[in-house]
């Protein structure tokens, strides 16, 4: 964390002379312990537990339900959708940030206002959102039963709520503002110069692009990318309003868990719990890769102090929003 | 920033349009749509739907419960954030990574081990359960759900302010003879205070139209109903009306807590830099 660079720097010299600004000894280990109590019943419990749980019937079990036909095909589905709703995040993302970051034009504030608004809603009015415009009785629902799609000589009725593009929709509304909102500071912070020298030494745009603004704003891109995977895989709100959890078809990791969980006997619990696993895995490996890229982003900035001639803007912390 | 009238760079009117097209296709036209819906009810139907009964109790689960999982969050919260900023203790690194892990967990996990948890033979039930205090199922096990899932916000928001803190302000008061609880109380806590409320109101949005972890551990019975949940259960029996309905009221309220925390975040900057 940056904080910790900047105690490097600055507070060393005043370790002597913190006597009056230090709690007593007692009080700190008292604060330490409650604080620390408050994060095994919130954190590590709760993680724990779901591994515990899952091979609570012995390894076998846990890998027999997780081959079972129905959780097979859950964990397909939620690749398939985190497959084509992350690239559409990650096209959109890099366009709204170029478009803002290196652009001057009225409206910015409103747009940027716009892009965050998926944030603020609730996952299950997410959901009935898009029920409102394909259900039956929706905006597009008849239109859409209306007008099947001749393909190959066969017919097929296109199908959006209780169906994959409905999942695909309501899961890409939910990760809409992750990897823009975690390009846009990166960009702006880069300014424009370097692209400038680039065109002006007769580079095309396109060159400028890839060669000079990408590699300067990868650790941000990837860790917008990463944030909005294991959001896009662990979706359940607004999932499970349009997906009618049809088993085997339009059900995803989470709702699998939950029906699972629903079974109600031991060995269907302890199966809910085997998939849960592996959600709970994603959650570790998304944990361990931010923590590295926000050590990489330190290992820059305290690279950039040591060279004084460079101005750097103060790198920017992790804002408790970017995990929404 | 170069203004836009010396800006050589390529690419504006291709990158707003996809902007502009994507942001149309996946946020405004759902938007709109269920705005239009809302409209075209009677305005009389929409005030019964919105305030019936059952409607009612699921707003006061709903906030009760947010409101009280996002005190837990600030008392907490601020805690943690000051036990990791200002001491040094084994495992300092590995809890303040942790601290995200709410964020991270998809929330079916959540509710899914939390409910665990907190049933009779669970870890933690197996001791609370003989002393007669029931979180499985209950309003209880909401408001713990929801802590869970807001605990990141305060600790996230306090974090940055308190390494910013400056210790001469504390040295002074020191001097002043002041102990370390009234330093806290007089000098710390005011320059705290708009972000601590700034994290309150984030964990506390968040905690309203929070959904997963919820149906895990709630007996989702007619007492125990939240109202994201009372929105599903209305989409179930087809009564569509309803939902939207309810799904309004919901909206409203995120807009007036997002407008409050751009004004929370504004006024927290000017105690920064």
């Amino acid at each position: 964390m940056a904080g910790a660079v900047k105690r490097k720097i600055t507070g060393d010299s005043h370790r002597q002379s913190r006597r009056g600004t230090e709690e007593s000894p007692i009080v700190k280990w008292v604060l330490i312990s409650v604080a620390m109590a408050f994060c095994v019943v919130f954190l590590l419990l709760p993680l724990a537990n779901v591994f515990a749980q899952a091979l609570q019937l012995g390894v076998s079990a846990y890998f027999k339900a997780l081959i079972d036909p129905n959780s097979w095909s859950a964990i397909r589905l939620t690749l398939i959708v985190s497959a084509i709703s992350v690239p559409l995040n990650v096209i959109f993302g890099v366009c709204a940030a170029w478009a803002i970051a290196k652009f001057n034009f009225r409206g910015k504030s409103l747009l940027i206002t716009l892009i965050d608004l998926p944030f603020s809603v609730s996952p299950v009015v997410a959901g009935l959102m898009f029920v409102v415009l394909f259900g039956m009785n929706g905006f597009f629902g008849h239109w859409l039963q209306d007008h099947p799609v001749h393909l190959f000589g066969k017919v097929y009725e296109i199908k959006i709520i209780f169906a994959i593009p409905g999942i695909v929709l309501a899961t890409t509304f939910v990760t809409f503002p992750f990897v823009a909102r975690e390009l846009i500071p990166v960009m702006q912070a880069t300014g424009t110069e370097q692209e400038q020298a680039a065109l002006t030494l007769g580079a095309s745009g396109w060159t400028t692009f890839w060669h000079v603004t990408l590699p300067s704003v990868k650790w941000g891109l990837i860790y917008g990318i990463i944030l909005c995977n294991a959001r896009a895989m662990g979706e359940f709100g607004a999932v499970s309003v349009v997906s009618g959890g049809i088993v085997g078809r339009t059900e995803t990791m989470p709702l699998r868990v939950q029906s699972l969980w629903q079974g109600g006997s031991t060995e269907s619990e302890a199966a809910a719990f085997a998939v849960a696993s592996l959600l709970a895995v994603l959650a570790l490996v998304t944990l361990g890769l931010k923590t590295f890229l926000e050590w990489q982003q330190e290992r820059d900035f305290e690279r950039a102090q040591q060279a004084p001639a460079t101005t750097q803007e103060e790198r920017r912390f992790p804002s408790p929003e970017d995990f929404r | 920033m170069a203004t836009r009238k010396f800006n050589a760079l390529p690419g504006f009117g291709l990158t707003m349009g996809v902007t502009a097209f994507f942001l149309t296709v996946m946020v405004l036209i759902p938007f709109a749509g269920l705005v239009i819906r809302a409209c075209g009810l009677d305005w009389h139907d929409f005030w019964q739907l919105a305030t019936n009964k059952r409607a009612m109790e699921a707003y006061r689960l709903t906030f009760g419960a947010s409101f009280v999982a996002a005190i837990a969050n600030v008392v907490f919260g601020t805690l943690l954030a000051w036990v990791l900023v200002r001491y040094e203790f084994p495992g300092r690194r590995f809890i303040d990574a942790m601290v995200d892990f709410p964020f991270a967990l998809p929330t079916a996990v959540a509710g899914l081990t939390l409910a665990n948890l907190f049933v009779g033979n669970g870890w933690l039930g197996r001791f609370l359960v003989p002393l007669g205090i029931n979180v499985a199922f209950t309003p209880l096990g909401i408001v713990v759900a929801l802590t869970f899932v807001g605990m990141p916000f305060v600790v996230r928001t306090l974090q940055p302010v308190l390494e910013h803190l400056e210790r001469e302000v504390e040295e002074a008061a020191a001097t002043l003879g002041a102990g370390r609880l009234r330093t806290f109380v007089t000098v710390i806590g005011p320059t705290l205070l708009p972000s601590m409320l700034t994290g309150f109101a984030l964990a506390f949005a968040r905690a309203i139209g929070e959904y997963g972890s919820v149906v895990f551990i709630s007996s989702n019975k007619r007492g125990d109903e939240i109202a994201p949940l009372l929105i599903m259960n209305r989409l179930e029996s087809y009564d569509y009306t309803g939902a939207i309905a309810l799904a309004v009221v919901l909206l409203v309220f995120s807009f007036i807590l997002l407008a409050i925390i751009n004004v929370l975040e504004q006024w927290a900057s000017h105690f920064q830099s």
